[in-house]
């Protein structure tokens, strides 16, 4: 067994979803605050 | 904290939070992962699998962290009505599932070549399971609690009876004594060698920075929907 393939493969986990997370709320911040904006601006 | 019941002045501070808290998340993360495997040598016992710690153990502390936080927003929700409690503890509940998941899926991925599985039925192991459960159950009742419109308090006193499962995970290496190691670090020291602990301890920093600012953008991205709601309605009584 080769550890560097475990080690490979639990750094790409916990770096897939923690890039995940970041821009799920990203998108999800911006998109709700740019419509609040473009309510309050009508 | 009630200072910052009102969201207005919470958004002034969160906002350039968010990105601090991001920028300077993403530096430390890069640096102590990347330290993490090319500068710390290997454990003498468990060899280069070592290196898995650098991402496990901050999200098992995150994990845990989150629903701590989960249960004192859900103590001011309950106490002191702070009407940014619920928004807190519906925005800390994915990333703290999240990084319950990572600690789940890496802690796995580190038993099949240290124990020579990828799972055993063990304290530390099942106690953690059962936070990532009680992750996904806080989620979607605090979700059908908003979309009623409901002030979330039946979320709050199920973050609040959930909180009872952080001590477990935390004694159940020195409960059960299975699979899963003792306590390597504490307040008190470290039994680990510090050229081995140094980038966990910035990778820890790391990825806290990096839970702060998605929470907050979570906060944010709750307060504005509210926002947007408010003036919709304003709008279609008019």
């Amino acid at each position: 067994m080769n550890p560097w393939s475990f080690v490979m493969a639990a750094y790409a986990v916990a770096l897939t979803a923690t890039v995940g997370l970041l821009l799920w709320a990203y998108v999800s911040m911006r998109k709700a605050e740019a419509a609040a904006d473009e309510l309050k601006r009508k | 904290m009630h200072r910052f019941a009102n969201p207005a002045r919470f958004l002034k501070i969160a906002r350039p939070a968010t990105a601090w808290l991001l920028g300077v998340g993403l530096v430390l993360t890069t640096f102590a992962l990347a330290a993490g495997l090319a500068l710390t040598p290997p454990d003498y016992l468990q060899g280069e699998t070592v290196r898995i710690m650098y991402v496990h153990v901050p999200a098992a502390w995150l994990g845990m962290a989150g629903w701590a936080g989960i249960a004192a927003a859900s103590i001011s929700q309950l106490v002191w009505r702070h009407p940014l409690a619920a928004v807190a503890g519906r925005a800390t509940a994915p990333a703290g599932a999240t990084f319950a998941a990572i600690c789940l899926i890496t802690g796995s991925i580190w038993g099949r070549p240290t124990w020579g599985t990828w799972w055993e039925w063990d304290g530390r192991l099942t106690s953690m399971l059962i936070l990532f459960f009680l992750y996904l159950g806080y989620i979607g009742l605090a979700g059908a609690e908003k979309e009623r419109g409901g002030e979330g308090r039946l979320a709050a006193l199920f973050g609040l009876v959930g909180a009872i499962n952080l001590p477990i995970i935390h004694y159940s290496v020195l409960w059960w004594r299975t699979l899963h190691q003792g306590q390597s670090l504490s307040l008190e020291g470290s039994t680990i060698a510090f050229s081995i602990v140094w980038p966990l301890l910035l990778s820890a920093l790391g990825f806290t920075c990096i839970f702060g600012a998605a929470v907050l953008m979570r906060m944010r991205a709750e307060l504005a929907e509210v926002k947007l709601e408010a003036r919709m309605r304003r709008a279609a009584a008019e």
